[in-house]
């Protein structure tokens, strides 16, 4: 039943998505594009788009819109669900735990390897994204790459380090950005 | 024990389902809307606390605005506290893309919206590649040798050899918990006594 495997895909995207929202986005690529072909790559990029242009927590929105796409509301109650479920658990018998014992900084140490992996996780799901803009699903090439989106990709990319925008506002521009220059293009 | 009051614990629901509701960004900016909330104007708990359970929140799996509104459930109303605080997190969303996703499939069809998404797509991968950069620079910035092997030894497993992100979490789990009991049973050279 698809609601019970949504349900046990987002538990553990939920128990080892550690490090903040973004680190659950390798693990859900991982999941629902690689391992059960849920969505395409190409579906599962819009609905990140989407789950970062709205407010909230971005591991909630994807939890959210990838179950709502795969299986409707449903789906979407189930996937959530099983994303805040090792929260819930882990999070109150850490509370319960630290107040007694204090024990805080052994966790934090314990834990502190984790953040170089997570980092490494995040990058590659972002190199995947890059991958799916500039050549969609035809082998990387020359000849195959999506030029205006490299640029778009490029541009977007230099404005966020060097300028510290707005990422939301960076993404609109590229939306925006994409419907010039195509306009442009079919003009010449 | 005392009874945790109703209102506080409507409270809770409210403010976090307005929080989540208006707060763009991510988890992060939500802990900050939180703690002007929650420390500056209920004076519900106090800065340090705040420190504690950012930290708190960040080390444990899970969003960490989720993480975060558990702990203040937790403190002011227990568990109820924590029901109220993480519906109020998760309400919005849902409702929110629920809408969205209605609209999907008509306008998905459109092309200039297609357009538009697709330029968005390469905004995405710049935002979480400029993320992944902030992150990665304040690992390379410790100077620890092993995190930055970790880092390195990571990103070529996975980008190069699709090695399961669950199974380099375990191992870096496995790695963290046997650094942190070797360093308690060995003495630090470099650390001073103070005397006061």
């Amino acid at each position: 039943m698809i609601y019970l495997k949504l349900f046990l895909v987002f538990l553990q995207v939920g128990l080892f998505s550690v490090g903040g929202g973004y680190a659950a986005i390798p693990l859900i690529q991982a999941q629902v594009v690689d391992q059960y072909s849920w969505l395409s790559m190409n579906e599962f990029t819009d609905l990140l788009t989407i789950a970062e242009m709205t407010p909230g927590p971005i591991a909630i929105n994807s939890a959210t819109f990838v179950g709502i796409r795969i299986a409707g509301i449903g789906g979407a109650l189930v996937a959530t669900l099983g994303f805040l479920t090792p929260s819930l658990i882990i999070v109150s018998v850490l509370a319960y735990v630290y107040a007694r014992y204090k024990a805080l900084e052994g966790f934090r140490k314990a834990l502190g390897r984790l953040r170089p992996v997570v980092v490494a996780l995040i990058a590659s799901a972002g190199i995947s994204i890059l991958r799916q803009v500039a050549f969609g699903t035809e082998s990387i090439s020359f000849t195959n790459a999506d030029g205006i989106s490299l640029l778009l990709f490029a541009a977007a990319f230099f404005v966020l380090r060097k300028f510290k925008s707005n990422p939301i506002a960076v993404m609109f521009c590229c939306g925006l950005g994409s419907l010039f220059f195509d306009t442009f293009i079919k003009m010449c | 024990m005392i009874q945790p009051s109703k209102k506080i614990i409507w409270k809770l629901f409210v403010t976090m389902l307005y929080i989540s509701a208006f707060t763009f960004g991510g988890g992060f900016v939500i802990i900050t809307f939180m703690k002007r909330k929650f420390v500056d104007e209920f004076h519900w708990i106090n800065e340090e606390e705040m420190l504690e359970m950012t930290a708190l929140a960040q080390t444990a799996p899970g969003a960490i605005a989720v993480n975060a509104a558990i702990l203040v459930g937790s403190k002011m109303a227990g568990i109820p506290g924590i029901l109220a605080a993480v519906l109020g997190t998760a309400i919005p969303p849902f409702v929110i893309l629920s809408v969205i996703s209605l609209f999907y499939s008509l306008f998905i069809t459109n092309p200039y919206i297609a357009l538009v998404l697709k330029g968005m797509q390469a905004g995405v991968a710049a935002v979480i590649l400029n993320v992944v950069c902030d992150l990665g620079s304040t690992v390379i910035k410790d100077h620890n040798r092993l995190n930055i092997i970790l880092m390195a030894g990571a990103f070529v497993l996975t980008v190069f050899f699709n090695v399961n992100a669950i199974l380099l979490i375990a191992v870096a789990l496995i790695i963290g918990i046997a650094s942190a009991l070797f360093s308690n049973n060995k003495k630090h050279p470099d650390k001073k006594e103070v005397s006061k």
